[in-house]
Parts: structure tokens; sequence; C-alpha cells
């Protein structure tokens, strides 16, 4: 099969799964209409596991998440919990640390008998968590925009694919910006790794030169930033406009931007787009150097609508700060678990093995004012949106997809995943087909 | 047929002072439209429109003071006493409620176009460090449409800074123009090469469609800059190094104290530069809430503070846990560690997970040129922070009766037992001093990295290992071993990358304690046994 065949299959699909979630919709408003007759007949709570790092490195960005889903399970028992029971979360802390994580895991599903976890930040948490998932055969919603080359049956991923936020950033700085050097900036784990392989074999098929490409790798936590920032700038002094994408992890970014901001580096100079700076990373930063500066999710805080207003208050309310910020993967659990509570209504329960199937074609409003809808390779649609780093540490939007975007589980831009699809409906039921020989691979495999 | 174009010169005429009119009256609209593409049209408009006020209301948009009404798109601008004035008169307008009009957005795009707009605009300036800036944004935009208004500032310039700024715009205005002749170009091509820093050689690299002759001197100016640049990369390359080794030296300093002098394996070490850092937030907080004008003193007022508090803590910590340790190391490495996990948990429940913002007082941020390096402001400040640090820490140790006393303390405890001294106060004081140093060490850092609750972690490895390599027990072996680790460190980098250039920094270290395992400067005689 050619590659434009390829293509054509995969935008049929998406079709096919847009008509099955307008079908699932109306589905799932009648069930939804019909339960509170069914509600109040039994007792009981439905537990819901919540596995994020409350100690350790990674609280910095989870414990906001924790809170969040605490939020959403008490607004939802206001409503009259689910299928008639009262909702309970049950928090466990994996303190960053990768093995502990399965083992929380193990606990919530075996000794807690949670319906459904909503966890993980890091993607290497989240493989650390996929086997006992897979082995006990329970539901992990997993909010973080990741590098996607991965498609489990007990995984939903309400966070972005790469081309959900790395390629349509890439595509508006080389339209509105005229970039034609690129700098790919991470951290080295496999997150950044993963997305500025797909990146680079994005840009050359763009025509852009290997030498037009600077690829540049820190570890975590990476304080000193001088003469990185200062081969950024020279880099960019060869008469081309040049950018940088940047998958920088976590508390390095404070001092990248500092030494950006120190370097007289501007935006209007050379532009940085961020994947994992949002709205929680910007609140301890002086933000002024930084104006221009570009991030790209699929949600920010500063999108202008009823909805998005209502969560916002809901969020100081349930908080009690109102300069508490909100941000994408906050979205993602709002997205999540609103598409869990329809999944398990779809269903009629609660048993994850009925949930699974009775999801995919579910469909829940957003942030953004849209729908997304869970396609067949469990991960969700979204819009796309650019947005610019402002004085008061609020997004600017700039740009927005028209309509939303399909995830690409597989990257199409890479040579070992060009041919696979994930496909969780029978009769396929694989999450790595390969469609050139017919075959399904393992689900999990790591690109 | 004379009189025909005489008279075709007077319809111009005529047509061009509308039209002057109309082109602001047209640029008023697109600003107002908020369309990113429009405002900036506006901004480029306006510039052009010879308008009176285009300066005054593009620097409105650029300070984020211009307003558009909802209902009718009119522009308004914010005065700093928060009423709104028509943006074309300039006239107060009071009826305006601030719920009528939305602020008009900028990207990226609109803010290139407003700096060469107000580049252009503002090369007659009174002040010559306004027309130098100008000089510099139009170089940076290098619009031929600016030549003309080069020109006129440059007859008129009699500053010779600024002229040279000016003429360096001009030669790159020059350069992007379609239809400079060939000697102007090579003339500019001079200019450029005389400027010689990186700008120009991205926008000589940037050239295309030239002559023959330009291209030719354009690659060979481009080559000499390479050249000299390459040679202050070096000196370039030396200054980070000297300005990560004063970090490292900073964070070390107090561990110096604490496991050079003490011999206390001390894995808390990094929390007390952390509780600094946050010592600095918290003056911050209260200088913000009570009073802002101190704000520039803020750091000043912080050092003090948190070398109290982080030096309180450290006493407490050595009366109420390490006491009780001495002369056995591993458990001292597990209480101290289980430790540094409590303190962080502990500032984690009171402040919260999240970063937390310290600001930059203004003195410290930007950087300066000399020659070919860049300095930046907050690194030279903590540069000399740490070198009077390790004086002030020397001198204490050599100088007061309380270092006397230190020093008796460790080398010889009975004896100084003997002598009437106080040990245990002695030990509790000397752990203070190092985790009080600690503290300040956390205001500087407070500057440069995350404040959070995990600050310390990234700090303890790089500390032991330069306490380690420089010798225990020897400041200055502390200071020499910061500086090499820092410098070390930064050659290698560009060469082997950030992470590589860890490992192999860290291997070096290995075989070099290997061969001298009591580091570069090890303590020499008898004491040292005990």
């Amino acid at each position: 099969m050619t590659d434009d065949q390829m293509k054509l299959d995969r935008r049929s699909l998406a079709k096919a799964g847009i008509a099955l979630a307008a079908t699932a919709a109306v589905g799932a408003a009648a069930t939804a209409a019909s339960t509170p007759a069914a509600a109040q007949a039994s007792g009981g709570t439905i537990k819901v596991g919540i596995l994020h790092s409350l100690s350790g490195t990674m609280a910095i960005s989870e414990t906001t998440l924790k809170d969040v889903m605490l939020m959403l399970i008490e607004q939802q028992n206001k409503k009259g919990g689910l299928l008639g029971k009262k909702l309970e979360a049950v928090v466990v802390d994996p303190a960053s640390n990768w093995p502990l994580f399965a083992e929380k895991a193990r606990q919530l599903i075996s000794q807690d008998k949670v319906a459904a976890v909503f966890g993980c930040w890091t993607s290497v948490s989240r493989k650390s968590v996929l086997p006992v998932f897979e082995e006990l055969n329970n539901i992990l919603f997993y909010p973080v925009q990741y590098e996607g080359q991965e498609c489990s049956k007990n995984v939903f991923y309400t966070g972005a694919a790469p081309n959900q936020q790395a390629i349509p950033a890439v595509d508006y700085l080389m339209q509105e910006n005229g970039v034609k050097r690129w700098v790919l900036a991470g951290t080295d784990y496999v997150y950044p790794r993963t997305t500025n392989q797909i990146l680079e074999a994005y840009l050359k098929t763009k025509g852009v030169a290997p030498d037009d490409i600077m690829i540049n790798y820190t570890p975590f936590g990476h304080s000193d930033w001088q003469n990185i920032v200062a081969s950024i700038k020279k880099f960019g002094s060869a008469g081309k406009k040049t950018a940088v994408v940047s998958t920088i992890n976590g508390d390095a970014n404070v001092p990248f931007y500092k030494e950006l901001g120190n370097q007289g580096i501007k935006a209007t100079d050379i532009p940085v787009v961020a994947f994992s700076v949002g709205e929680e990373e910007l609140a301890g930063m002086d933000t002024k150097p930084l104006v221009g500066h570009l991030a790209a999710w699929n949600y920010f805080e500063s999108v202008d609508n009823a909805d998005n207003k209502a969560f916002i208050d809901a969020w100081h309310a349930f908080i009690k700060n109102p300069k508490r910020t909100t941000n994408d993967p906050m979205e993602a659990h709002y997205i999540g678990f609103n598409m869990w509570v329809k999944g398990c209504e779809k269903a009629g329960t609660t048993d994850p093995s009925k949930v699974i199937p009775a999801m995919i074609g579910v469909s829940v409003p957003n942030l953004s004012g849209g729908f997304s809808a869970m396609m067949p390779n469990h991960h969700i649609t979204k819009p796309v949106l650019i947005g610019e780093i402002q004085a008061d540490g609020m997004f600017n939007i700039v740009s927005q997809t028209p309509g939303l975007v399909v995830a690409q589980e597989w990257s199409p831009y890479v040579a070992d995943t060009k041919d696979l699809i994930g496909d969780w409906r029978p009769p396929m039921s694989c999450g790595a087909f390969n469609v050139v020989t017919g075959k399904c691979g393992s689900g999990a495999k790591a690109g | 047929m004379r009189r025909i174009s005489v008279l075709l010169l007077f319809v111009l005429l005529a047509l061009v002072q509308p039209a002057f009119a109309q082109s602001a009256e047209e640029a008023y609209g697109l600003l107002g439209s908020g369309n990113f593409d429009q405002v900036r049209r506006g901004v480029e408009t306006l510039a052009a429109s010879g308008d009176a006020r285009a300066a005054t209301i593009i620097a409105a948009l650029q300070n984020g003071k211009l307003f558009a009404a909802t209902a009718d798109h009119a522009l308004y601008i914010k005065q700093d006493d928060g009423s709104f004035a028509a943006a074309a008169t300039g006239k107060p307008a009071p009826d305006i409620a601030a719920g009528a009009v939305k602020p008009v957005r900028v990207n990226n795009a609109i803010r290139s176009a407003m700096d060469a707009a107000l580049g252009a605009l503002r090369l007659m300036a009174p002040d010559p460090a306004t027309r130098a800036a100008a000089a510099e944004a139009v170089f940076h935009s290098h619009e031929p449409a600016a030549l003309p208004a080069l020109a006129k500032a440059l007859a008129h310039e009699t500053d010779p800074d600024v002229k040279l700024k000016l003429q360096q715009a001009q030669a790159a205005a020059l350069l992007s123009s379609p239809d400079a002749s060939e000697a102007d170009r090579l003339a500019a091509v001079a200019v450029l090469a005389d400027r010689g820093d990186q700008d120009s050689r991205s926008l000589l690299d940037g050239l295309s469609g030239q002559p023959p002759s330009v291209a030719q001197a354009a690659a060979a100016a481009i080559a000499s800059i390479d050249r000299s640049l390459a040679l202050w990369g070096i000196l370039q390359s030396v200054y980070y190094g000297l300005s990560l080794g004063s970090v490292l030296l900073l964070a070390a300093a107090g561990l110096a104290i604490t496991f050079g002098v003490m011999g206390v394996i001390n894995m808390a070490h990094g929390e007390m530069v952390m509780i600094g850092a946050y010592t600095t937030f918290v003056v911050q907080q209260i200088i913000r809430a009570s009073a802002p004008g101190l704000f520039g003193a803020s750091l000043l007022i912080a050092v003090p503070m948190a070398f109290i508090v982080a030096g309180a803590l450290g006493i407490l910590i050595e009366r109420s846990l390490i006491r009780w340790l001495y002369g056995r190391p591993l458990e001292t490495l597990l209480a101290t560690w289980g430790l540094s996990l409590v303190l962080q948990q502990v500032v984690r429940t009171i402040f919260g997970a999240n970063n937390q913002d310290v600001g930059t007082p203004g003195w410290m941020g930007g950087s300066t040129m000399l020659g070919g390096i860049t300095l930046t402001w907050n690194r030279n400040y903590i540069i000399i922070f740490a070198v009077l640090v390790l004086f002030a820490l020397m001198a204490a140790l050599r100088f007061t009766s309380l270092g006397l006393r230190m020093r008796a303390v460790t080398q010889n405890r009975r004896m100084a037992a003997a002598m009437g001294i106080r040990t245990p106060w002695i030990d509790a004081l000397t752990f203070g001093l190092g985790s009080g140093v600690a503290g300040m060490a956390g205001v500087a850092l407070s500057q440069i990295d995350n404040v959070s609750p995990n600050l310390g972690q990234s700090y303890i490895i790089d500390s032991f290992m330069v306490v380690v390599f420089g010798g225990v027990g020897n400041l200055w072996g502390t200071a020499v071993s910061a500086l090499t680790l820092g410098i070390v460190n930064k050659f290698l980098e560009p060469v082997a990358g950030a992470v590589l250039g860890k490992i192999v920094v860290l291997v070096l270290l290995i075989l070099f304690i290997q061969r001298k395992p009591r580091g570069l400067f090890p303590l020499k005689g008898r004491a040292v046994e005990t």
C-alpha cells in the first residue's frame, strides 16, 4: 500500500469515527435521560483511583491534577453520582518514583477495587504502570501530551499526540514567521527524543536542510544554560529566521527562560515554542522578558467562553485561591472524567471490560468551545491552539486550528511505525495493526 | 504639454494632502480591527502616513495601553491615571468606561513592525540614547524604506556614537535595497565587517541577489567575523566556566564547613540552600506588601535574613539530631537524608509544590558587552558575591575568637575541652555557620534557578564533588576545585553535549580521586589522622 492510500485510510477512519461519535452522543444523551429512574436503587460507592505524585520532583505538576480530580468527583456527586451511586476518590502517592507507580496501581486495582484510574504524568511512569493495567484489565486515563507511538487497550490518552501539538506549532512558525532554521532543544528522555525524531523527519519532508536543524539535549533539572543559549544565538546568526522548538521539561525551564532574557534574545529575534510550559510553570516566573515566546496546547486558561469561565470559577472556589491557574492537563482530566462518566452510563455498569468498548465514540464538550470525541485508537480529537506569553503570565491565543485534529498514535514520519494503526473496535481490536503485512503487533511497543 | 504636466503636478499635490489624512484614517481603522494581520498593516500604514500622533499611538500599542472600543472600534489611549484619551486627537474621553474598550492585542509580527516603525520615527529624538536605540532597531529591521529618514538623521547627527550606529543601520538598509549602486554596497559590507558582531554576520549571511563582487566581499567579511568570534568564544567559555564555578563555590562553601571541617556527611545541606531561597521569597513578599520602594534592595536584606534563618535551623538540627550521631558516618548519612526529605515536604506543605516567583531587581537584569563577550549582570553579581562569601568565611575562621575555637575543636577536641572550650556549643555553632552560608547561597541561587522544594537536590551531589575534589577541610581547595570544575564543564559542554559532558567530568573526577584520594589540596599534619 502506498503512502497516499494510507493517508486516505486514516482519513476515512477519522470520518467513520466522527460519525460514530455523533451517533454515540445522541445515544448517550438518551441513556443519561433514563438513568435518574434507575438512580438511588442501590447503595455503596464507586471507587475512582487517583495516581498522581504528591511528593518528589513531579509533585509540582501532578498535585494540581489530583486536586482537579477531587473537584470533578465532588461535582459529579452533587449531580447525583454515577449510576445511582456516589463516587469515592482513592488517592495514592507514588512519590515521583517510577517503580512505585506500578506498585500503587496494583494496589488501587486489586485492593481498593477501583473502577478506573486517573493518573501519571511522565511517559516513564505510564510505561511502568502499563503492564499492570493490561494484566488486571482496568482503565487508565492519561492526561498529558506525550510522544505517541503507543496504543494500549487499557489506556485512554486524553493528552495530545505529537500531531495534535508539535506539528501544528511547527507549521505555524513556518507559515506565519517564515522560520527556516530550527533548534530542537529537549530534556534527555523518551518524550523529547521521540518528538524530536518525528519533528526532524517532518521538517525534512518540508525541505529543511539537515544543516538547518540543531538538536540539543540536556539532563533533567539542568540549570546552567549560558553556553547553550549562546550557541542557539550563534546558530540563529546564519541569516535565516530561526526558532527554538522546546521539549525542555519541568524545572529546567525557569533557568532556560531566565538566561534567554539575560542574553537579550527576544521573541521577535528567535521565538521559542514550548510544549511543556503552561500557565502553571509561568506562575513561578517573571514573564516580562518572555513576552511573545510561544506555547502550543489544546487549551489555555485565556480561552474566552462560558464553559471555561464556569470551570475556572469552580476551580478557584474549590481550591480557595483565586490566583491558581488552570492548564491543559487539567482540561484533559475534565474531558477524560466526563467521557468515563458517559461511557459508564452507556455501558450501564462500571465494569472495565464493558466500559472499555463503550468508551469509543463517546463525545463530551471540551473547554475550548467544542466537543472532543474518543476515537477507536483510544485517543481523543482536539483543537490545537498556539499562544504567545503575555506580561501577566497568561497566553494570548494567536492561532487555532479551524477544526478538530484526530490523533495519530503511530507517527507516519517514523519509518518503523508509518504502516501501523490502532483500532480497538472488533473485529480488528488491535493497538498496532500493520496495514502492509496485515498483522497485529504489540500495542505497547515503544517507537 | 508643459502646462498639462504642471496641471497634473498640481492635481497630484492636491491629492497627496488628503491621501495623508486618509492613510492615517485607514490606519486607525486597521488598528481597531482586532485581526493580527490588519493591525500589523495598520502599524506600517500609520508609520508611513506622517501623522503627528503616529509615534505616540505606536508607543501606546507597544506598552499595551492602546484600547479599541468594542462598539465602533474607535481607538483610545489609557492614561497613567486610568482614564482614556482619544488616540487620534489626544483629547480626554471621560465618558469611556473601562468595560466598553478592549486592549488591542499584538503578536510577534506586530511587535517587529512596531520596533521598526518606532525606530524610524525616533531617529531624530532629542535624547542620544533614544536615537541610538532607534538606529539599532532600524539596523535589525533593515527596511530600505527607512533610507531617506536615515540620510536626514545622519545629516543632523553630532554625537559620534550615534552617528556610527546610524551608518551601520544605513549600511544594513542599503544592502537590502534593490536599487543601491555596487560601490554603495561594497562600502556597506565594509561598515558591517567593522561592526563585526553576530548580528552583522547574520545580516551578511542572509544576503541574496547581490552582484558578484559584493557577494565576494560579504563572504570575506563573514570569514573574518567568524575568526574573531571564535577567539572571543574561548574567552566567553572561560567566563561561563567562572560563573558556573562561582555557583558551585557558593553551594559548596557551607558544606566545606559542615563536611570539610566537622566531618558530618550532611545530606540535608541542599535543603539549607533551599530554605535560604525561600527566605528570599518571603522577604520579597513582605517588601512587596509593605514597602515596594525597597524592592531594589530586597536581595541585600535577604542575605543576612537567610543566614540567620538557615543558621538557626542548622543549630537546631545539630542539637536535636546530629550530636547523637558523631563518629557514626553511615547513620549520619541516613538520618540527614531522611531529614532532607522531611524538610522538602514541610516546605511543600507550607508554600505548595509550585515554583515561587522570586523577582529580579532591575540592577541585576540584562547584560553588557566587553569586547566580544556578553557579561550578564546577574552572573557578574553572583561571581562577586561568591568571592565575598569565601573571604568572609576565611576571615571568620582566622580572625574571630569563634573561628579560633572552631579550629581548636576540630584539630584536637580533648585538648580544646581541657582549655575550657565548651566543645558541644562550638559544634553547634560551626554547624550553624555552615548552614547559614548555605542559606546565603540560596539567595544567590534564587536568581538563576527555580525556587521550588527540589532546589537543594540538584546541588547536593555537585557540592560533595567540589569539596572532595578540592581536599576536605580546605577552603582554598574548595574555591579552586569549584572554578576548575566549572571551567572544565563549560569547555566540554559544546563538544560533548550537556549530558555526556557531565559524565566525562564525573569519570575524570573518579580517576583523579583514585590517584590522589585526599583531593587537590590535602590537609597535612597530625590532626588529619584523628
